[in-house]
């Protein structure tokens, strides 16, 4: 399958910066359409700053990015790379910009000049499809964070990008918060086929990804399916990460001497590995 | 006689006018000296409201807070005498950072409690060391330092008036796991280096399981459960109907019974159910 969005050997520096510490430090991956892709890394290993490269708010150095053949630093472009990636920051507060959840969501439609009609039914789906719609009326400050990191989805949504980046979406909310919105990305990915690139802390939330990137240093040390990932334990703790609980779970019954084989992810998957191994 | 004691404590936002809402209802909690407190509950639930009633940034509109016997609500004097008793570290700590060196942010609480200048010195290269904030960055802005760094500066100067009461509201949120595991763990040394009281909020179950003896379950504005770990994630539905979760590790274990494993019915924490797991394993008992 041809990649949507490939970065080929990409640096950059933020300016004012250290010349000698680089954001980004030779950053290569290819991201195939209609996957969902996990990217981890410890707070300053460059994942949010390669984040803002993939729809062009920050330009490379030096190396080039090309969603869907598009190359970012082609200013002719840039609109139509903003059309096919869209982004969900961390704090759901910070990118509210109207007082009633459909106006929020009809925002980027609206700038892109569409027609009044097209904008009713493109907002419309957009707020069925995160489980909104019910909403469309409210006011977003008074909706929970789950509900307002739903509604930002859904504004990313209305554009119809084919690729959406989410970088922390769930670093401010609670459990159930934090399954809705991880819950509805994967939705969108399994059922209407649109790329998912999630940056995250939580380790749990790799668990069902078909791709995991792990970056250090400005440059991806790491990838693999979750299972290959989280199977070289000591790799991710030397670049500060942990692993899902029930990884370690059974990386430290293994280092107790049990024979039980490593690569369990679930809850489930753990549970039997376990049972057998005691059998 | 508690550190802590709320009494029928009641907070109504905007009460009389027509955006009124009722934020804690009722609210009897006694908390001793050298406790550590896991407040956990879904957003909006009351959790926040509540920790600004324990050194009066909030004063109930009903009922008491009581600390150390001390009614807050009684004279303005002694409210802020409580302040320095009660230290609140707020959700991203790092936004309130304001002087022009990290020196300077720390002994900011020290310095208004008018201590002689030798204490204050003392004070923030205490505070400073237990949250790890090496000496060689004093004299740096805080704006250079990077966002864990920040945090623990800004944990550190309230660290610094000494409280014996220390809340932190979601301390961890958006570092990365080292830097959770790190923060927590200094939290852990000042608990147990001075006795003080540590009152943790977080919408991580599995921070509060490995760290909190106690935990207070809030929904909407109820304190609805409140007990040891071992009682409130033994109540996995319960938890998942208000919103919450139980530590993954809970789910394996009692996947672990459905499957005729004979582990402890609650187990919370990656060391408690290995070991479990373990001594299975070495008496070779029949699964």
């Amino acid at each position: 399958m041809k990649p949507i969005i490939q970065v080929k050997d990409v640096y950059f520096r933020y300016e004012g910066d250290d010349p000698l510490s680089s954001a980004l430090n030779g950053t290569t991956l290819d991201i195939e359409q209609g996957r969902f892709v996990v990217i981890l890394g410890h707070n300053g290993s460059g994942k949010s700053t390669l984040a803002k490269h993939l729809n062009g708010i920050l330009l490379p150095d030096k190396g080039c990015i090309l969603v869907d053949g598009m190359d970012t630093r082609d200013e002719t472009k840039l609109l139509e790379i903003r059309r096919t990636v869209g982004m969900v920051f961390q704090n759901p507060d910070n990118q509210m910009v109207a007082s009633v959840v459909e106006d929020d969501v009809a925002f980027a439609p609206e700038n892109l000049g569409y027609p009044p009609e097209e904008i009713r039914l493109r907002v419309d789906e957009a707020l069925k499809l995160v489980d909104m719609y019910d909403y469309r009326l409210h006011s977003p400050h008074l909706l929970s964070g789950g509900q307002k990191q739903r509604v930002a989805i859904a504004g990313v949504i209305a554009m119809r990008p084919r690729c959406i980046v989410l970088d922390e979406p769930t670093a401010m909310l609670d459990p159930a918060g934090r399954h809705e919105v991880i819950d509805t990305i994967k939705r969108l990915c399994r059922e209407h086929g649109i790329t998912i690139i999630l940056i995250t802390h939580h380790m749990n939330e790799a668990i069902d990804a078909d791709r995991v990137f792990v970056m250090s240093n400005g440059k991806v040390v790491s990838e693999g399916t979750p299972k290959e990932v989280f199977s070289n334990v000591e790799a991710l703790k030397a670049e500060g990460l942990t692993v899902p609980d029930s990884v370690e779970l059974i990386y430290q019954l293994r280092l107790a001497g049990l024979d039980i084989p490593k690569e369990a992810l679930t809850v489930e998957e753990t549970a039997q590995a376990i049972a057998t191994a005691l059998k | 006689m508690p550190t802590i004691k709320t009494q029928a404590l009641t907070h109504i936002y905007s009460q009389g006018s027509p955006f009124e809402s009722i934020a804690l209802e009722n609210i009897n909690i006694e908390i001793s000296q050298g406790e550590f407190v896991g407040l956990i509950g879904h957003t909006g639930s009351g959790k926040s409201t509540f920790v600004q009633h324990l050194n009066g940034l909030l004063l109930p509109t009903g009922g008491r807070v009581l600390l150390d016997g001390v009614d807050l609500n009684s004279s303005k004097k002694l409210r802020h005498e409580m302040r320095f008793k009660v230290g609140l570290v707020f959700q991203y700590p790092e936004y309130q950072l304001f002087e022009d060196t990290v020196y300077k942010d720390i002994s900011f609480g020290p310095r208004n409690m008018k201590l002689s200048k030798a204490e204050i010195d003392e004070r923030v290269r205490e505070a400073a060391g237990f949250v790890g904030v090496p000496e060689e960055i004093f004299e740096k802005s805080p704006l250079e330092l990077s966002g864990g760094q920040k945090r623990r500066v800004a944990i550190a100067g309230v660290i610094a008036m000494r409280p014996s009461v220390l809340v932190l509201d979601e301390p961890t949120a958006g570092l990365d796991p080292e830097g959770c595991e790190s923060i927590l763990k200094n939290i852990c040394d000042y608990h147990e280096a001075t006795g003080a009281t540590v009152i943790l909020v977080s919408h991580s179950m599995e921070d509060i399981a490995r760290y909190a003896s106690r935990l207070i379950v809030f929904v909407d504005g109820h304190a609805a459960m409140d007990g040891s770990p071992e009682e409130i994630f033994s109540q996995a539905d319960r938890l998942r109907t208000i919103g919450l979760d139980v530590p993954v590790v809970t789910d394996i274990a009692s996947r672990l019974k459905q499957l005729n494993i004979d582990v402890p019915d609650c187990c919370y924490t990656i060391s408690q159910l290995k070991s479990a797991i373990l001594s299975l394993k070495k008496e070779g008992a029949p699964c």
